[in-house]
């Protein structure tokens, strides 16, 4: 660096974003007389293309070195803007940007402050912009694999895409079987397709795909790496079965000592099953379970004389000897697909969820009315002989969704539609059921949705404007309070059953997958995309995607759209064969390196190692860094006493005169 | 622009949670006071305790450092060294004198705009009642 470096700096209007609030032209004068700044522009739009041109050109006319785009955050248009610098032939890493939109003229209405602000930012970022260096960047190879993790329609459709493309994938599914909640649905809005009649021959696929690993009833159990090679532990829990034996013929089912006393979790708890089980009867792959949590012989360590299901089971499948095991997979992509859970309707105590067997939740009532649910699809309530068909049913919305009382402030962009559907079914189970559902608004946005929610009411069921306050049981009814908001009438309304249109909440266990691959969560609590518009599908981690309801409330359209998505995305690397890596490294200066070892202590990546050198005749210890492991995070150069070891473009040289650019408060 | 005290506070933000943040809060126009000026370094674990005391010799009159939420850092545990380090910071700087008011640490994630609106002028408010910072200025120590 012995050249002086020749500086352009261009301000951006961003139309009114920035020029509204930040006197550009004052800016762009004032950064014209810093020291190095060779030009100094503004432009109403610099990231378009004649922004962009500008820029080039002036890089190649006035043998600019420096470039300094003073606009929206780095997060935004730095990866824009270093492909103009390489596209002028300079190196891409002598960028630096200057966030005067998202921390400055967006936050600030002082006029007269936010410019002066925006000028320190961008003396800062001139100062800064003297003392950077040129990075290369590298390409390592990828491994043509991909990990979905969650069985559900999301994870199904992204491994069916990603394995027609010619590429290995890894399903991994929590459960005994793949499928996810869209199995347990009956029918399907606004088209009433039948959910398991799309859905299981999709799920078929995936077991006889060529190119898919299905891994059920596993869990991932750690993950190391980085895009194009992660290392990923996965936990074949122990299934007490051996599945190359197991046909699935379900005699051991039938003999199961607690046959029919163990709530099913695909029938939302209203069905049973026994120890011994497979999730539904058109489960994949078609092999049963042992829950090892009810199973009498794996609890008390006996059933009876010898466990009845080792008795019964011909091909001699049972094995209670299995242990859970260790997978090591590799892959260079990774899709979240962990999907959601319902909300708890017991956090909505005065809805008597908790009270009443006849107030059930609407995925409750999704088995009740499914042909393979536990009744067998009709739509009954009470216990043996005083079971009876409802006649008066009221549907109740927004149970869990945009209530901040339990947290959710959110539309869980399903409800409106599955209730209408819901309705649609009983009336054509019970003709003359006298259907009600208490609204807080309808919202039916999507293709084909307004027309059915017309036709719902058509057909006879009764939309009333208002938040039920409380449920209580008068005989054998249950006792609907509200006030119908339209007319401004105090209503008690009395009805045989409630069904609750509960909300979607990100599934439990997506803490633990959250965890590991250090994904962030918005404020609603689901994982946060990339970017809300434009990198819906990307998480702020290289090569780790999301899809389905694990990112917010979505419907199987939009979920099969995003699983798509994420399958698209998750390609390229694999099909490019390449990742780059991040080219802002670590480096040490052997020179200054006393080999004390602090750094190789600090490094999460254990990116860095002791090395043996020759140091004019003496062998000596210093640091180096493996450039494909490290992330540049820094935390070495923090750690070093020396300050031998230094991140790339954030070096103590380099962030020091920002430092002292930020301190000096002269106007 | 009022006669009152304005404070030059140097802020050093992490790229994936607190910057982010700031970001968002931009995004969503929350409006917070001016007088923050913000360093984005890839984590907090990069932010060298002589960074703080460089920019209160420089002439800031409060620094804040913020990052993931403990547990959460993109790179794993950078903000627990951060945590660690900058602690015994805060402790030496009050043990020579300084009121640790003026050095603050906040975990801010990518979806808190409103939070980082709160630290923000939670400190621009007790830094301004603490006055000008002067004690390290270089005409001070007379070099």
């Amino acid at each position: 660096m012995t050249e002086k470096p020749k500086i352009g700096v261009y301000v951006c209007h961003c139309g009114i974003n920035i020029a509204s609030t930040i006197d550009v032209e004052e800016v762009a004068k004032h950064a014209e007389e810093l020291p190095g700044v060779v030009t100094a522009k503004t432009y109403a739009y610099m990231c378009s293309d004649p922004g962009q041109i500008m820029v080039r050109e002036d890089i190649e006319n006035l043998g600019l070195t420096r470039v300094v785009v003073s606009a929206c955050s780095p997060r935004m248009h730095e990866p824009t803007f270093r492909k103009t610098l390489r596209e002028a032939g300079l190196n891409p890493y002598y960028l630096e940007m200057a966030n005067i939109r998202e921390h400055c003229s967006w936050v600030h209405p002082d006029s007269e402050a936010a410019t002066k602000k925006a000028k320190k930012l961008i003396e800062a970022s001139i100062a800064k912009s003297r003392l950077l260096e040129p990075l290369e960047e590298k390409e390592v190879e990828a491994e043509p694999s991909t990990l979905i993790v969650g069985g559900g329609v999301a994870g199904i459709q992204a491994a069916l895409d990603i394995a027609d493309a010619g590429y290995q994938v890894y399903l991994v599914e929590k459960t005994p079987s793949v499928g996810g909640r869209m199995a347990q649905l009956d029918k399907t809005f606004p088209t009433l397709d039948c959910s398991a009649c799309i859905l299981t021959p999709k799920m078929v696929d995936v077991t006889s795909h060529p190119n898919i690993e299905l891994m059920t009833y596993s869990e991932v159990e750690n993950i190391d790496g980085f895009i194009g090679n992660f290392d990923v532990q996965v936990r074949k829990k122990a299934r007490y079965v051996d599945t190359d034996k197991c046909t699935g013929c379900g005699d051991c089912a039938q003999e199961c000592r607690v046959k029919n006393k163990i709530p099913s979790e695909y029938n939302a708890g209203i069905g049973k099953r026994s120890a011994i089980y497979l999730p539904f009867p058109q489960a994949v792959p078609a092999k049963f379970t042992i829950d090892p949590e009810h199973c009498l012989y794996l609890t008390r360590g006996k059933c009876g004389k010898s466990p009845k299901c080792e008795e019964v089971c011909q091909p001699g499948a049972i094995n209670f000897e299995q242990e859970d095991e260790i997978v090591d997979i590799k892959v260079g992509t990774i899709i979240v697909a962990t999907g959601f859970d319902v909300f708890d309707a017991s956090r909505r105590p005065e809805l008597g969820y908790q009270d009443y067997d006849n107030v059930i939740t609407a995925l409750e009532m999704e088995r009740l009315v499914s042909a393979s649910g536990p009744t067998g699809g009709e739509l009954l309530i009470g216990e043996g002989e005083e079971k009876r068909k409802p006649k008066d049913i009221a549907f109740i919305k927004c149970v869990g969704s945009r209530d901040e009382s339990v947290g959710n402030e959110y539309c869980s962009r399903v409800c409106c539609m599955y209730t209408a559907k819901l309705a649609h079914l009983v009336k054509e189970k019970i003709p003359d059921a006298n259907v009600r559902v208490y609204y807080m608004d309808v919202r039916a946005f999507g293709k084909g949705f307004e027309e059915f929610y017309d036709r719902v009411r058509r057909e006879g069921v009764r939309y009333i404007r208002g938040n039920p306050s409380e449920i209580y049981q008068n005989g054998d009814k249950l006792v609907v309070q509200v006030e119908d908001t339209l007319t401004a009438t105090p209503m008690e309304d009395e009805v045989d059953l409630v069904v609750l249109a509960v909300g979607l909440e990100p599934r439990q266990e997506t803490k633990d997958i959250e965890s590991l691959l250090r994904l962030s969560k918005s404020s609603d609590q689901f994982l946060m995309e990339a970017h809300p518009k434009l990198r819906p599908v990307d998480t702020s981690s290289d090569g780790i995607f999301l899809a389905g309801c694990c990112q917010g409330p979505k419907d199987i359209p939009d979920t099969v759209a995003q699983a798509k998505g994420a399958a698209s995305s998750a390609l390229m690397p694999l099909s490019k064969g390449s990742v780059t890596v991040e080219a802002q490294v670590a480096e040490v200066d052997q020179n200054t390196c006393r080999g004390c070892g602090f750094c190789v202590e600090i490094c999460p990546y254990d990116a860095i190692e002791l090395e043996e050198i020759n140091w004019f005749g003496h062998t000596v210890k210093v640091a180096k860094v493996n450039e494909a492991l490290c992330k540049g995070c820094g935390s070495c150069s923090a750690g070093c006493l020396s300050g031998s070891i230094q991140a790339k473009s954030f070096r103590d040289l380099q962030i020091l005169p920002q430092i002292a650019a930020l301190g000096v408060n002269k106007e | 622009m009022s006669d009152k005290f304005e404070p030059n506070i140097v802020a050093f933000l992490c790229n994936w949670c607190s910057y982010a943040g700031a970001d968002l809060a931009g995004t969503s126009r929350i409006q917070y006071p001016y007088n923050i000026k913000v360093i984005r370094v890839m984590c907090t674990g990069r932010v060298n305790p002589l960074y703080i005391l460089n920019a209160l010799q420089q002439g800031a009159d409060g620094v804040l450092v913020s990052g993931c939420h403990p547990g959460d850092c993109h790179y794993m545990e950078g903000n627990m060294f951060a945590r660690r380090r900058l602690g015994l910071m805060k402790d030496l700087m009050e043990f020579v004198g300084v009121d640790p008011r003026r050095f603050q640490m906040s975990w801010v994630s990518a979806s808190e705009p409103n939070k980082w609106k709160e630290v923000v002028e939670k400190l621009v408010e007790e830094t301004r009642e603490l006055g000008p910072f002067e004690q390290f200025q270089r005409n001070m120590i007379n070099w």
